[in-house]
């Protein structure tokens, strides 16, 4: 008997004359995320993917889990291979099936005649395998409107499937077609979500990262590194630039007002955040913010942020609320690690009454006595670059 | 790696010789199991027995009143749940203080849920409990009194010959525990003095090996052990018997045969500390502490920030607190320091092996972190 795993292609089935290109993608992706667990076969037919193990004992709970993060799917399962002959379809769903049947009380069987010049129509070919399965395994009823158990049969164009239900896969396009964009990340909840959420989009990921020792951790960085471990089960490998930016924050405590210490922090967040995009052809840069959050997450502080910064900035959590984005948190297994409590570059040098309403000519005035340029250079060269995932 | 300014001594020490010698020893040639019939069995418990009746001469105590344990968290737990399990029937009173460490505080906690009536005694601004209001919270209903023999945080130490003098006036079925992490091998003992009936210790808070503790438990005390199992230890706490752990601790005990010279030694390094940090920093700890413990607070700035400071000169202390993010000390909070003080408190903790060089490093450093970081308030 020969198992394999049938993955559905997600929207890209929609794309018009570039389809074979995000198929290809999501091919290479899959390839890179089973890559480990032995060798197998990868074909694609009528907007499915087929992978075959070409090796005893692949483990398929692992694959199906690593493929559960793979962007582009809209749905899998393993299945069993028939030939397209009624006769072997029914040997084989009961030895394929028996674990499942064996346990449960209700099923139906449905199935989909792709190839049409299979003989059987496709309620006949429900009956045909339903009875037979009735037969073998006495502790089954049918229930065709709430059955515990689906199980599906498909007539494609070389063999026959079975298979029971189905999983949902993790939706979106396959990373990588939608270009490159830089992650900023501090540690916290909202950011790791973010770039999961633009992962999700296509985008492969780049992550930038301010640390300011000795006012933070290195255990903050370490934080960083397991936090985009997690995102990139998901992105694939992320290239990480951590930005020395203790003096610039000195620097600005010294020369500007402390009201105006976050946005200034920010500003100069973005400059430098823009330069390293633009070596990366990084065509955006992400942000974790979230409209109101905080003092410098208004609408007129991200005003000014933005206005620093000739490259666009995408905010997939602007409209969330806190408990949707740790939500996500939690769904990605990124949630226990950013509660850790490290002092993170954002918390040391906090003014007391941060500007709310700031504008950009204020934050201008604000920062004149800055040598903004020669700050912004001296962070880039010194980046310090790493690969995670 | 660089030289290191070792100066965190209370969180752990680093192994002394003598202690990576006898683990060393244990490993090649003491792996049976202790409890073995065989002659592999009798030289490991052989070596356990050396090591129980060596632990037991440096605190005045009989062979057969100490036992291993994981830890001293664990040492603690069994102490604490034994006694109270035993007890049970004959009071309902526990009395404690606000500033135990964790393992004891939430050991008793677990008890409060249970149904026990808790007092939880204050401290001065110095960490140490008033031996009056000690003695009124002995009632003859009191079935556990657990009070530490020195604050971790602070270095204070408490009133324990106190307890037993007011156990004995209020005629209680009490028994009398102290967590003696933060004191064994640094400050004598003598647990017939002192007047204990169980007390708690650690290896590697002494150069000796962690995953290693020991509980006294004197003869006349009995305790329900919390612990289930193959009946080792006496019953007091099964599970095989870590030899090369227990070789260890008592190599490091070996090590400690001049406690009053080193804590003369080290009281001369703190004072020294002192006299060069009082002008920048507060002095949180008491003058009666124990000289291995100093807390200061340098104020204005915050404890994590100093602590990376110090740690890239290779200068390593603990922080009061341990971050905005964090919980604040609970033993701080409990001696009315203010939260500016708490946030901006570090621990300096000493060993035999520290010196005046080492120490005149430190207040350097901490001159320099005022000079170049920025105040967070």
């Amino acid at each position: 008997m020969k198992e394999i795993i049938l993955i559905k292609n997600g929207e890209l089935v929609l794309k018009g004359l570039n389809r074979n290109n995000f198929e290809d993608t999501l091919i290479k992706n899959i390839k890179k995320s089973l890559s480990g667990l032995g060798k197998f076969s990868v074909k694609k037919a009528q907007s499915t993917i087929f992978i075959e193990p070409l090796e005893e004992n692949f483990d398929f709970d692992l694959a199906l889990n690593k493929i559960s993060k793979v962007f582009g799917i809209a749905a899998f399962q393993r299945a069993c291979v028939c030939e397209k002959d009624l006769n072997n379809i029914l040997e084989n769903s009961v030895p394929y099936l028996s674990n499942i049947l064996s346990n449960a009380k209700t099923f139906k069987v449905e199935a989909k005649r792709a190839d049409k010049r299979f003989p059987f129509k496709s309620p006949e070919i429900c009956m045909e395998v339903g009875g037979h399965l009735l037969k073998h395994f006495p502790n089954l009823k049918v229930d065709v409107h709430n059955p515990e158990v689906t199980v599906f049969v498909e007539i494609r164009d070389y063999n026959a499937y079975i298979r029971c239900g189905k999983i949902n896969g993790a939706g979106g396009l396959p990373v990588g077609t939608a270009g490159r964009a830089a992650i900023l990340i501090s540690g916290g909840i909202d950011s790791p979500v973010a770039a999961w959420c633009m992962a999700k989009r296509g985008l492969e990921l780049n992550a930038i990262h301010f640390a300011s020792p000795p006012y933070t951790s290195p255990r903050a960085e370490q934080k960083v590194k397991n936090l985009l471990e997690k995102v990139a089960e998901y992105s694939g490998t992320i290239r990480l630039g951590i930005v020395p930016f203790t003096e610039i924050q000195e620097q600005i405590a010294k020369n500007c007002p402390e009201d105006y210490f976050t946005l200034i922090m920010r500003r100069m967040m973005m400059r430098i955040s823009e330069k390293i995009a633009r070596q990366r052809n990084c065509l955006a840069l992400i942000t974790g913010e979230s409209l109101g959050q905080v003092a410098s997450q208004t609408l007129p502080a991200l005003v000014v942020t933005d206005s620093v910064a000739n490259i666009p900035t995408l905010r997939p959590l602007i409209g969330m609320d806190k408990e949707e984005i740790v939500n996500i948190s939690r769904k990605i297994d990124a949630f226990e690690i950013s509660i850790m409590p490290y002092e993170d570059c954002c918390t040391v040098f906090t003014p007391k009454h941060p500007k709310t309403k700031p504008t950009i000519e204020q934050c201008v005035l604000a920062e004149q006595n800055l040598n903004i340029e020669e700050l912004v250079n001296s962070a880039v060269e010194q980046t310090v670059y790493s690969y995670i995932g | 790696m660089d030289y290191l300014i070792y100066f965190d001594n209370s969180s752990t020490t680093k192994p002394c010789e003598t202690a990576i010698k006898y683990i060393n020893d244990s490993l090649n040639n003491f792996w049976g199991n202790p409890s073995s019939l065989h002659t592999l069995g009798m030289f490991s418990e052989e070596k356990i027995n050396q090591a129980r009746g060596c632990i037991a001469k440096s605190i005045n105590a009989l062979t057969e009143e100490i036992f291993f344990t994981g830890s001293g968290t664990e040492a603690n737990n069994i102490a604490i749940l034994g006694a109270a399990n035993a007890l049970k029937r004959r009071g309902n009173r526990i009395v404690t203080t606000a500033i135990e460490h964790p393992s004891v505080l939430n050991a008793i906690k677990n008890l409060e849920q249970n149904g026990f009536e808790v007092v939880y005694l204050k401290p001065d601004k110095y960490g140490v409990i008033d031996p009056q209001e000690l003695t009124n919270a002995i009632n003859k209903n009191t079935i556990l009194v657990s009070i530490m023999l020195v604050n971790n945080e602070l270095g204070s130490i408490e009133p324990i010959t106190q307890a037993a003098n007011a156990i004995k006036q209020a005629n209680a079925p009490a028994l009398l525990h102290t967590d003696a992490v933060q004191a064994f091998g640094k400050l004598p003992i003598n647990v017939k003095t002192l007047g204990v009936d169980l007390l708690s210790a650690s290896g590697h808070k002494i150069h000796g090996p962690k995953g290693i503790g020991f509980l006294y438990k004197s003869k006349k005390a009995n305790i329900l052990s919390p612990v289930f199992g193959g009946g080792q230890e006496l019953g007091v706490r099964s599970g095989t018997q870590p030899t090369p752990a227990i070789m260890g601790l008592m190599g490091a005990v070996l090590e400690l045969q001049n406690l009053n010279e080193h804590l003369n030694e080290i009281n001369n390094l703190k004072q020294y500390c002192i006299s060069k940090l009082q002008d920048f920093c507060s002095i949180n700890s008491g003058p009666d502490s124990l000289p291995y413990i100093l807390n200061v607070s340098v104020t204005g700035y915050k404890s994590e920030t100093i602590l990376h400071f110090l740690e890239s000169k290779n200068i390593f202390v603990s922080s009061g607190s341990a971050c905005a993010k964090g919980k604040k000390s609970h033993v701080l909070l409990s001696c009315g320091l203010n939260n500016k003080q708490i946030d901006s408190s570090i621990r300096i903790s000493f060993s035999r092996f520290n010196t005046k060089k080492e120490i005149d490093a430190l207040c350097n450093a901490l001159q320099d972190a005022c000079n170049t970081l920025r105040k967070a308030y």
